[in-house]
């Protein structure tokens, strides 16, 4: 005879769908959702609409006929001033900031982190405490200074004197985020390894990078948005020619003369964000499966 | 006799903080030596500082008649076992175990031989294409152990290497490591806590103490010898009964009892009284039929009694002193009662109680 304490109730949990919790509980997701989302719809709505149909006010509608006329423009006709070559220039720009800056930051600080985690030197603790105090320094102190340092070795409105500064300024957080992810690694692996005769970069390239994937890509979307989204930096160290594409965007969206082109406005930032919103959805993934990978218990 | 290993007057300093002070030890060419000690006490740090693991602050080590105090730890012709394993968790077995000797850029043929080898005699065969997450920690030990071995060293240390492991395992791998010795006859530092296996394993015992080394001594010695309270104190599981009183003509009072201490092998002739503290091992405690052929005779009030099976357990009272008594497992005692117990003085200690050393 079957025991109904042994076996249990059978079947799937029954579930009371529209529940008083449930409706409340989704019901506020939904609001707060709609509330980050409509200016999204809003923005992606008007860059498909052609101009007449925006002066009809009608900002909620579907576009009546779907254009991607402003995308283009916004790519690579809007005017910034007398140049008319649209973001694309300000795209390339942004790319060759933004790719050695991101590698440079953070295998120079992934290298501090090591270092200051496993090969600690007389004093490398009030190093490391002035590298954190770098970080609490407003930016606007230093700006000025820079714009000297930069002139003066000759970088100034070069990309690669905005690269420097980038990489600079992420010095400190990422060698924080590096230098405890380090730590947590058990410091008997690190002697292991140097009782197997490996040096400083062998453990660094061996044992110490592989276990250390997700804090990379922790540093890499970090330093991604944070790179691609400045603006300060950009506007102030560089020229025209090398303008980011932030720069570029500000430019087209505030250029005064003429009427304004909401549609291309709005394709133009769409366009800007595309970057850091590619790096959420793929990196989301491998950052989930580096966390994985990396968990071996002792 | 050459030594194996060579400690000569070692300091170590933390800033301020003096962890290991004036150390000298010399190990024995195949000598398994234990280095026991609670946590703190400085054992570990002086392991480190054999493997090279450590900067010294003074003094010299010296391994095979080689000063290797500022060598690398990989110069020394050390092998190193770890608490916690310290396996590189992405790479496979047979990549943990050759990762030394391609570091040391060894031939091919030569590194798998050693692997081979190692593999063999510890087991680990079958797992060298796993990667340590799918190991136990028994095999993760033996993984652990092996790297140790294809270094094809002279000197092992081990830091605690059985301490991750669940008990009946730790057993077994002990065993195993003393067959290891035995097959090997490497030098072994090893470092534990535990008094047992310290006692099991070791050809010779240091017990360290703040550190220093409190006494370095055959197990035997160690536990019927200590030469100190603190030893004393240490080693023994229950711990030792200790006794306030006065040496006075070679008998030791304590409160209204008197104890001739005939047959006791004091250290050194006795002339001055003194106030001192005797020490009688639970186990050393005798009961039954056996009470009247010991030479010292007194009955103790029960408190508490312990069976564990193998053993069992007597708290008591000996006047205003607790007194633990181990008697046999069938023992038949109950709380309450009052037994009259024997104790032969040449199997005690006797110490000073003002320098705490053996009389």
């Amino acid at each position: 005879m079957p025991d109904i304490a042994l076996t249990g109730p059978r079947g799937p949990k029954p579930k009371k769908r529209f529940s008083r919790a449930n409706i409340f509980l989704y019901g506020t997701l939904i609001m707060v959702s709609m509330y980050y989302l409509l200016p999204l719809y809003v923005m992606i709505v008007t860059s498909l609409k052609g101009m007449p149909e925006i002066r009809l006010g009608n900002v909620f509608g579907p576009p009546l006929e779907v254009t991607f006329e402003p995308w283009v423009k916004a790519w690579s006709e809007a005017c910034t001033g007398l140049d008319c070559t649209g973001l694309s220039k300000g795209f390339w720009n942004s790319v060759q900031i933004l790719i050695p800056s991101v590698t440079l930051s953070i295998a120079i600080a992934s290298l501090n982190g090591y270092a200051l985690s496993h090969w600690k030197f007389k004093g490398s603790e009030v190093f490391f405490t002035i590298l954190i105090l770098g970080a609490f320094i407003p930016y606007q102190t230093m700006l000025y200074p820079i714009v000297i340092m930069l002139r003066e070795i000759g970088l100034m409105g070069d990309l690669w004197g905005l690269v420097l500064v980038h990489t600079v300024f992420g010095m400190p957080i990422l060698t924080l985020l590096f230098r405890n992810y380090f730590a947590s690694i058990p410091e008997e692996l690190f002697k292991a390894a140097r009782v197997d005769g490996a040096g400083f970069w062998r453990i660094y390239f061996q044992i110490m990078l592989p276990m250390a994937l997700p804090i990379f890509v922790v540093a890499i979307i970090l330093q991604v948005t944070g790179i691609w989204n400045d603006f300060l930096f950009g506007v102030i160290y560089t020229k025209p020619a090398t303008y980011p594409m932030t720069v570029q965007l500000n430019n087209i969206v505030n250029s005064v003369q003429g009427i304004k082109e909401y549609n291309v406005n709005m394709a133009a930032t769409l366009l800007t964000g595309l970057v850091p919103l590619v790096i959420y959805f793929a990196s989301g993934k491998l950052f989930v499966r580096g966390i994985a990978a990396g968990a071996v218990k002792g | 006799m050459s030594y194996s290993v060579e400690i000569k007057e070692l300091d170590l300093a933390f800033g301020a903080v003096k962890v290991l002070q004036d150390l000298d030890l010399n190990i024995n060419e195949g000598e398994f030596l234990v280095l026991l000690g609670s946590s703190g006490c400085g054992k570990s740090t002086l392991l480190n500082c054999i493997a090279g693991l450590l900067e010294v602050t003074d003094g010299q080590i010296f391994i095979k008649g080689q000063n290797v105090t500022w060598a690398e730890p990989s110069e020394r012709g050390i092998g190193m076992v770890f608490q916690s394993y310290a396996l590189y968790p992405q790479m496979t077995v047979r990549g943990n175990l050759s990762f030394g000797l391609k570091n040391a850029k060894l031939p091919k043929d030569e590194i798998e031989q050693r692997v081979a080898r190692a593999a063999e005699i510890l087991q680990i065969g079958p797992l060298l294409d796993r990667k340590p997450g799918a190991l136990s920690g028994g095999q993760r030990q033996r993984v652990a152990i092996g790297r140790a071995l294809v270094r094809d060293v002279d000197v092992f240390l081990f830091d605690e290497p059985l301490s991750n492991l669940d008990a009946k395992l730790r057993v077994d791998l002990r065993i195993e490591l003393k067959r290891l010795h035995n097959r090997l006859q490497n030098t072994i530092i090893y470092v534990t806590h535990d008094q047992i296996e310290a006692m099991t394993l070791a050809d010779r015992i240091a017990v360290m103490k703040g550190g220093a080394i409190m006494q370095l001594g055959s197990p035997d010695e160690i536990y019927n010898k200590p030469r100190n309270l603190y030893v004393a104190d240490f080693i023994g599981s229950p711990s030792m009964n200790f006794l306030e009183g006065h040496l006075e003509g070679g008998d030791f009072k304590v409160d209204d009892m008197v104890m001739p201490m005939t047959g006791y092998d004091f250290a050194a002739p006795q002339t001055a009284d003194r106030p001192a503290v005797i020490g009688i091992r639970p186990e050393h405690v005798v009961t039954g039929e056996l009470v009247k052929n010991a030479p010292l005779q007194f009955s103790v009030d029960i408190d508490l009694v312990e069976p564990m099976g193998s053993d069992t357990l007597v708290y008591a009272q000996l006047g205003q002193h607790n007194f633990r008594i181990r008697m046999d497992g069938q023992a038949t005692v109950k709380a309450g009662e009052t037994m009259a117990v024997g104790v032969d003085p040449s199997r005690a200690s006797l110490f000073d109680k003002a320098t705490e050393d053996r009389l």
